[in-house]
């Protein structure tokens, strides 16, 4: 495996597979009434997030403590830029303290990529603005993947702002490396430039259309669509988005029954998801999601920090 | 004082002696002799080119003298080749009236390494609403006719129309940088905006913000009979509406940079700031045609928007770095290896995108001259053949946002002369 | 992340498939002995090898008692003193019966017992599981140097050897035969 997972990029389908089967035992881990593992033990990750975000932040706070790592959180929001303080200022004084890995939040895409080339410990990307986030992903897949068993050959509708989603450049990776496919589902305004060229390079499919693409999926997944795309002149009103892209009551009686239906969260219900599709019994994993988030980044921790310290894993 | 320069070939002509005193050229021919007291040049198989004209250069000072300064701006010009440099108005503060264009004009003078000439800002605090006194500064020992606000486009179409209006009773020029910010906001887009910009999740900065400025431009010095100067075309789009403008007779030029015509956006996939700079990088087809544009004279010149930055000011995350890159130093070199190295330009060719049609436009009566006698000794003499591999440490540059280190170029400044003195000595520079 | 080496170079064979059996044989009636009967008795294999030891040896009490014996798989991998001297190994499947391994009579089954590293592994592991009311140690071969104070209940065969030699264990079920060798 890659020192880093700065993206998809950094693993391939095997590798997806072996962070999935030590996910599934950290699962088991998260049932048990002792939840530590000491694999991490004397280990220091810091979680330095340039941007807010409680969920994915706290997530991983859990999945180090779990492997008994020392997590410190810091919040360098509104830091560097305005104190007069470059990124790669900020990033060398946080790891001079002594750390064995970064976890790295932040609202420009590339963050993460261009912090690991200036420390010498293993970067993990918790969200790069509109780039990745490849943690979400495999939580994602992870998730898919224990309903569905093998993805090979599955379809997959992604819906919603794909220009804006780090959710959906990571999943579109991971999905067909895992051999799935992919059709992406926003109106062209939400479409991300050049997709065109993109879709046929990488092979998955785009529709501005979502209708027809729900009667053949194994699963959907939808984005969140933020509602102040509408200033941005990305669409008109929140009602017509619904009524366009989002998962209706109407639609949801369009899939196949059973077919799972993912969120990476927070969700708006009444925009992208109804609650009916919300809170759909055995259809919605939005909850499952958030259970296998901890179960993943366990893994994703074990894999790139427990091992020797130099070189790569095997 | 005088100099004998013997066997260069001058715009890579046959080989000829020049022969200079008190700064002037006094003659040109085959068998000069040795005038007693002249300094002498062996300047064997060297092409000999009027002094480069820089249209767009960033001097940084006042403001952010940890950057660049104008001597050390200075120093890196007459190392390109260089002999006069017009430096944007964007310093702090800006150059928005007689007595700061006089100040640069000044320091400028007291490098004494090129003539550099004030912009002047086109809108008060480049805000882009009230019209700088473009008269005083013109007016102004500075004599200033060049404007441009670059940096910021100015946008508002009253506010550019009443420029060019302006600007006639001097025979002022406006440089407009294109950038619609609607379409591709300044604090925001920052990549080219196509497959690798929805790729890599950088917000995108669409060849059509430029295209629409440009076309509605030309447009406007039609209607006002005015000149317009499009600073660092990047697009295709750009290149087709001026040059349907140039046949409709609108009295429009355009410039390119150095780094349009040779880099391209697939360098920003490992978001490394040193490739952001506005307008960004763009395709191979526009590269193609930017070359093409310059070739067959739609593009009148090269102009290489040199921007330092002190190095903290790159080291943010890919949107949040500054824009630019260095230029002055690797200008003439990355021109001869695209457009001399694959027949596009001949030397001649050179000098008339480099150095006469920049010293028209900016209306600098010293520079850009033909070389014969009574013409101001502004000359540089160029390696055609030599190879250089760039050296981001090598530069006189204060900044290192070079885009071209490790980068191999052929052509290479050998010396610089202005009104007669060296600025620039290459070989020396070769053996240190 | 390979775990076995599939196939070990031929060394001195100590114990034949004849001779595995009958040991695990004397050990299932052992630990009957031991514990008086099969009650409240959990064999629980530690990877790799001891899983199919424990299931080897649960089938034989089954055969003595009539009534099936709980079994189960332990990974220690997460445990190990020695994670971060060797690139990251995944770990395998900890697999425990529906009663967890509360007041248990619990065996841990292995192959090899050497400097008893892996054991300390696992009874920290334990400790996280729950409360065995025994615990207790089964190894196929001893082969000594123990690095720990250590020492197993049940031993199907004490093994001098150097610290230097290498013992190999293969069985049907991991490596399509029964044996163990020295080299």
């Amino acid at each position: 495996m890659s020192r880093h997972l700065l993206s998809i990029d950094d693993v391939d389908a095997a590798e997806i597979e072996r962070i999935f089967a030590t996910a599934g035992e950290m699962h088991d881990v998260q049932r048990r009434a002792v939840k530590k593992l000491p694999a991490l033990r004397g280990r220091t990750v810091i979680n330095l997030f340039f941007e807010d975000s409680t969920r994915t932040r706290s997530s991983f706070e859990i999945a180090g403590k779990w492997l008994s790592a020392d997590v410190i959180n810091i919040s360098a929001k509104g830091s560097s830029t305005s104190k007069g303080e470059s990124l790669r200022d900020t990033v060398l004084t946080v790891t001079a303290m002594g750390v064995d890995g970064l976890v790295v939040r932040h609202s420009a895409s590339g963050a993460a990529q261009q912090i690991s080339q200036w420390v010498d410990v293993p970067v993990i990307n918790a969200g790069d603005g509109m780039h990745e986030h490849p943690t979400q992903a495999l939580l994602d897949g992870y998730t898919l993947s224990r309903r569905l068993g093998s993805l090979d050959g599955r379809h997959v509708a992604i819906v919603g702002d794909l220009t804006h989603s780090r959710v959906f450049r990571s999943n579109v990776k991971s999905l067909t490396k895992l051999g799935a496919r992919v059709t992406a589902v926003a109106p062209p305004t939400l479409m991300p430039a050049g997709v065109g060229d993109w879709s046929k390079a990488d092979g998955f499919a785009t529709s501005y259309d979502l209708d027809p693409v729900l009667g053949d999926v194994d699963a959907v997944m939808m984005l969140r669509v933020q509602r102040e795309r509408m200033s941005g002149g990305y669409f008109p009103t929140a009602r017509e988005y619904a009524v366009g892209y989002g998962l209706t009551r109407p639609r949801l009686a369009m899939l196949r029954p059973g077919t799972p239906i993912l969120h990476p969260g927070p969700m708006n219900r009444g925009l992208e998801i109804s609650a009916e599709a919300a809170d759909a019994i055995d259809q919605s994993l939005v909850l499952d999601q958030v259970s296998a988030g901890v179960a993943v980044r366990m893994s994703v921790l074990y894999h790139l920090l427990a091992g020797e310290e130099e070189g790569t894993n095997a | 004082m005088s100099l004998l320069i013997k066997g260069a070939r001058i715009l890579g002509g046959d080989p000829s002696d020049v022969y200079v005193e008190d700064g002037v050229v006094r003659e040109v021919g085959v068998s000069t002799g040795s005038p007693a007291g002249a300094e002498t040049v062996d300047a064997d198989g060297l092409v000999l080119l009027p002094g480069l004209v820089d249209l767009h250069t960033h001097l940084r000072e006042p403001g952010r003298e940890d950057a660049e300064t104008i001597l050390t701006g200075s120093q890196a010009a007459a190392a390109g080749g260089y002999t006069a440099v017009l430096a944007m108005a964007n310093t702090n503060p800006v150059t928005d009236t007689g007595e700061a264009a006089e100040r640069i004009l000044d320091l400028g003078r007291q490098a004494g390494l090129v003539d550099v000439q004030p912009v002047g800002a086109v809108t008060k605090g480049l805000g882009g609403e009230e019209l700088a006194e473009l008269g005083l500064m013109a007016r102004s020992r500075a004599g200033v006719r060049v404007f441009s606000d670059d940096g910021r486009c100015v946008a508002d179409p009253r506010v550019m129309r009443r420029a060019l209006e302006y600007v006639k009773t001097y025979g002022g020029v406006v440089s407009q940088h294109s950038q619609d910010p609607a379409l591709a906001p300044y604090a925001t887009a920052c990549c080219h905006e196509g497959e690798l910009s929805g790729r890599l999740g950088l917000p995108g900065w669409p060849g059509v913000a430029e295209d629409v400025i440009v076309a509605r431009d030309v447009m406007l010095a039609r209607h006002t009979g005015s000149r317009l100067h499009v600073a660092h075309v990047s697009t295709a789009g750009s290149v087709e509406v001026i040059r349907w403008a140039k046949s409709a007779g609108i009295d429009v030029t355009a410039e390119v940079t150095p780094h349009h015509l040779l880099l391209t956006t697939d360098l920003l996939a490992g978001y490394d700031p040193t490739y952001k700079v506005n307008p960004p990088l763009r395709p191979a087809e526009d590269v193609e045609a930017l070359r093409d544009a310059l070739a067959d004279g739609t593009i009148d010149a090269v102009a290489t928007d040199h921007a330092p930055h002190a190095r903290h000011d790159k080291e943010h995350a890919f949107v949040d770095a500054a824009f630019g890159m260095l230029g002055l130093e690797t200008a003439l070199g990355v021109v001869a290896t695209v457009m001399v190295g694959t027949g596009r330009l001949d030397w001649a060719g050179v000098a008339r995108v480099m150095s006469h049609n920049p010293a028209r436009i900016a209306g600098l009566a010293g520079h850009g001259q033909e070389l014969a006698a009574g013409a101001p000794a502004n000359l540089v003499l160029v390696d055609p053949s030599a190879t250089v591999t760039v050296d981001r440490d090598a530069s006189l540059s204060l900044s290192r946002n070079n885009p071209w280190h490790g980068r191999e170029l052929t052509g290479r400044v050998v010396a610089t002369y202005l009104r007669g003195e060296r600025t620039y000595d290459g070989r020396a520079a070769a053996l240190a | 992340m390979t775990d076995a080496a599939t196939d070990p170079p031929p060394g001195r064979v100590v114990l034949d498939d004849d001779d595995i059996s009958r040991a695990l044989t004397r050990i299932s009636h052992e630990i009957l002995e031991r514990n008086r009967g099969a009650e409240d008795l959990l064999l629980l294999g530690l990877h790799t090898r001891g899983v199919p030891l424990a299931h080897r040896i649960a089938e034989k009490i089954a055969e003595v008692e009539g009534h099936p014996v709980a079994t189960g798989s332990l990974d220690v991998t997460m445990y190990r003193d020695d994670l971060r001297s060797h690139p990251t190994r995944s770990p395998h499947k900890t697999d425990l019966p529906a009663g967890g391994i509360d007041a248990k009579t619990l065996v841990l089954v292995d192959d090899v017992l050497f400097s008893g590293r892996t054991i300390r592994a696992a009874l920290d592991a334990l400790s996280d599981l729950g409360r065995p009311a025994v615990v207790r140690l089964a190894v196929l071969v001893d082969r000594g140097h123990r690095e720990l104070p250590i020492r197993a209940d049940h031993v199907g065969k004490n093994l001098p050897t150097a610290r230097a030699e290498r013992v190999n264990l293969r069985l049907v079920e991991t490596d399509g035969k029964d044996e163990v060798t020295i080299q």
